[in-house]
């Protein structure tokens, strides 16, 4: 097991909105309470992103500030190499779109991304989607993933990337799936932030680097993700006045 | 305007001359049963009936908001936080010169204004305070005199607009309408932004920044150079000289001349709240020492920094509704034995995504221990453990209230919602 964890926080002036920089508070502290010295390294806007960080997290932002992250980003290496080399990274609502070929902005023009995970995003018709986000994901191990999501973006895969979830509750891509799997890339649009409401996936994340590692108490995440998938579930039961079917939670 | 600003003359004794020309059938019909609605709200313990005979008011009279207004001196006090505190200030300096006419209670859209107004056609001067995503046609209907930016950051992003868009409203807002005299924070690089074309701002430097929604510039969006004591942007936004300054607890005035401020308001937020309201009062004429003298008798906002007896507690409620607003509070509180206890709602009111919390830095609290409360005291509990502070979670408000020993003080700070039911349980039992 690796004895030191670098967790690069990437441009949290400009992705950290909707209180997605949680997310490297938790991976960070749950990597130090199984005895592994932790940080956190802030990348300012003015900064390079460094090749050297164990996990890579990205979250939501305003257009302008998700436009001028894309652009900081594009014109250096640091992320593009971490992606080649395999480390995880976990990529919220802006943090998504960005990482993808091309998002439009809320003026309809058209911007390329990255082009590290293999999907397009544009517009949503109709309202912007803000409410809780419940999705079922697609890969093993992980349990309902709760969030909150709040944006106007729709997102269509590639072939070369899969859906991180099927929604059970909420928006997501705006096609019944939610965010994408791609390589050591995971993107959702769910806020919350997420990995603070599901530490079974800040796990995850974790043990690409860490290896194997013993299971902490997480009697308060686990209280607050019964609240919110039942308060998801029952509001679901109201509108549909059906039986809502669910897997593991 | 100017007209209207030098009739009071400052310190004269309030006129009794009738400052309301006489309104229309329409406006005077309106009024009435907009004030019927509103004591029927009242009465049947609806609520306090101001929303509800706004709406009455400019359902039948669209215009009577403009006509309620019309021949007083108004000032209008927007932002995300320190509204409510600037104007009772502002209301407290401006009352000594005469009646003051203001929207108490938090009824600050434009229906809690306009029925404010109608309440009372007689006080020559308003003050108003007003939600700053909706504060465009209140500012152009009260053809308001002093217009009062205190700042913008986030608040309740999951239903209304971003920092940004909002900056660009004011903005526009600013170029079109006979505005008076701004009073804007030169701190803030969205306020500057936004008021940077307009024809008289006076601005005003506070003694703390929250620079957290403000990384790129609002006119151009490249990132913002920012040291301690100046920020500035290569597209030549820069932070204004400012003709106000907190300062170590004292205000120094246009003249470069030092005035203690002697509050009862704790903390350095309330400073710079009182330094806004000094200078607008200044704008409407007001010599500065009867705004400080007003100052000092200002001790509770509507409940906010109000020490209650409670099960024979003294118990404080401070209001913290957003991540900037929070921050400011964590120097507030009163260190250990003091209990501290922490509620926390996401209704529609306080922003269905309680997120925010992981914006503040509770980690200053780490190692003292905290009660948490309220619909969303999970989230809250979850975001203190991963900031090294030991919670304790009490679902029941008045258990909360009463989870501490009895014989220190007990801190709550509470968001929106859960602050208003706090205050109905203090005050009611």
């Amino acid at each position: 097991m690796a004895d030191s964890l670098t967790v690069v926080l990437v441009y949290p002036e400009l992705l950290g909105t909707y209180g997605d920089v949680g997310n490297a508070q938790v991976l960070v502290q749950r990597a130090r309470w199984r005895g592994v010295s932790a940080r956190v390294e802030r990348v300012g806007v003015a900064d390079a992103v460094p090749a050297y960080g164990d996990v890579y997290v990205l979250g939501g932002g305003e257009d302008q500030a998700q436009l001028l992250a894309v652009n900081r980003l594009r014109a250096q290496r640091g992320l593009h190499s971490a992606v080649a080399a395999g480390a995880p990274v976990l990529a919220v609502c802006a943090g998504l779109q960005l990482l993808g070929w091309s998002f439009v902005d809320g003026a309809g023009l058209e911007h390329a991304g990255l082009g590290l995970l293999d999907c397009r995003s544009d517009r949503l018709g109709g309202p912007r989607a803000v409410g809780e986000l419940l999705t079922q994901p697609r890969p093993e191990g992980i349990p309902l993933l709760t969030g909150f999501e709040n944006h106007q973006g729709r997102t269509v895969l590639g072939r070369d990337a899969t859906p991180f979830g099927d929604v059970v509750s909420g928006v997501g891509n705006g096609d019944g799936t939610d965010g994408a799997v791609a390589g050591s890339i995971v993107a959702t649009y769910a806020h919350g932030p997420v990995l603070a409401r599901n530490p079974a996936l800040a796990d995850s994340l974790l043990s690409r680097v860490m290896g194997a590692f013993e299971p902490i108490d997480d009697e308060p995440e686990c209280a607050l993700r019964r609240e919110r998938i039942r308060t998801v579930t029952s509001n679901l039961r109201r509108r549909r006045g059906a039986s809502v079917r669910l897997g593991r939670q | 305007m100017t007209a209207r600003l030098l009739a009071g003359s400052p310190g004269a004794p309030a006129t009794t001359t009738r400052w309301h020309p006489t309104p229309s059938r329409r406006f005077r019909f309106a009024r009435r049963l907009a004030l019927t609605a509103s004591a029927l709200s009242r009465a049947t313990g609806y609520g306090a009936g101001t929303t509800i005979g706004g709406r009455v008011l400019l359902w039948i009279d669209p215009d009577g908001l403009r006509v309620a207004a019309r021949g007083r001196t108004a000032a209008v006090v927007t932002g995300t936080n320190g509204k409510t505190t600037t104007r009772t200030l502002l209301v407290a300096a401006l009352s000594r010169r005469g009646p003051v006419v203001s929207n108490r209670g938090g009824a600050n859209l434009r229906a809690g204004v306009g029925m404010a107004l109608a309440r009372d056609l007689s006080a020559p001067t308003a003050v108003l305070e007003v939600d700053e995503y909706v504060v465009e046609p209140v500012v152009a209907e009260t053809t308001a005199d002093v217009v009062v930016l205190l700042n913008l950051s986030r608040d309740q992003l999951d239903r209304v607009a971003e920092v940004s868009s909002v900056a660009a409203r004011w903005r526009t807002m600013l170029g079109s309408a006979r505005i008076g005299t701004v009073v804007a924070n030169a701190d803030d690089p969205h306020v500057v932004w936004a008021a940077a074309d307009a024809p008289r701002v006076v601005w005003v430097a506070p003694c703390s920044r929250w620079l957290g929604d403000a990384a790129t510039c609002p006119a151009c969006g490249e990132p913002l150079d920012m040291d301690p004591v100046d920020w500035h942007c290569r597209c030549g936004l820069r932070r204004p000289h400012p003709a106000w300054r907190v300062e170590a607890g004292s205000l120094v005035a246009p003249d470069g001349r030092r005035h203690p401020l002697h509050l009862q308001l704790p903390g350095a937020v309330n400073e710079t709240n009182a330094a806004f309201a000094a200078a607008a009062a200044t704008c409407l004429g007001l010599p500065l020492q009867d705004s400080l003298d007003a100052f000092e008798g200002v001790a509770t906002v509507e409940g906010r920094y109000d020490v209650v007896s409670y099960r024979g507690r003294e118990v404080r409620v401070l209001l913290a509704k957003n991540p900037a607003g929070w921050t400011e509070t964590i120097g507030m509180v009163r260190p250990p034995p003091a209990t501290l206890v922490l509620s926390v709602n996401a209704r529609t009111a306080d922003g269905r995504d309680p997120a925010w919390l992981w914006d503040v830095p509770f980690e200053r609290w780490a190692g003292r221990p905290v009660i948490v409360t309220g619909e969303r005291a999970l989230d809250l509990l979850v975001r203190l453990k991963y900031a090294g502070v030991a919670a304790r979670h009490v679902p029941r408000l008045r258990d909360a209230m009463l989870a501490g020993d009895r014989r220190c003080p007990t801190e709550v700070v509470a968001n929106y919602t859960t602050f208003r039911q706090l205050l109905r349980l203090l005050h009611d039992g």
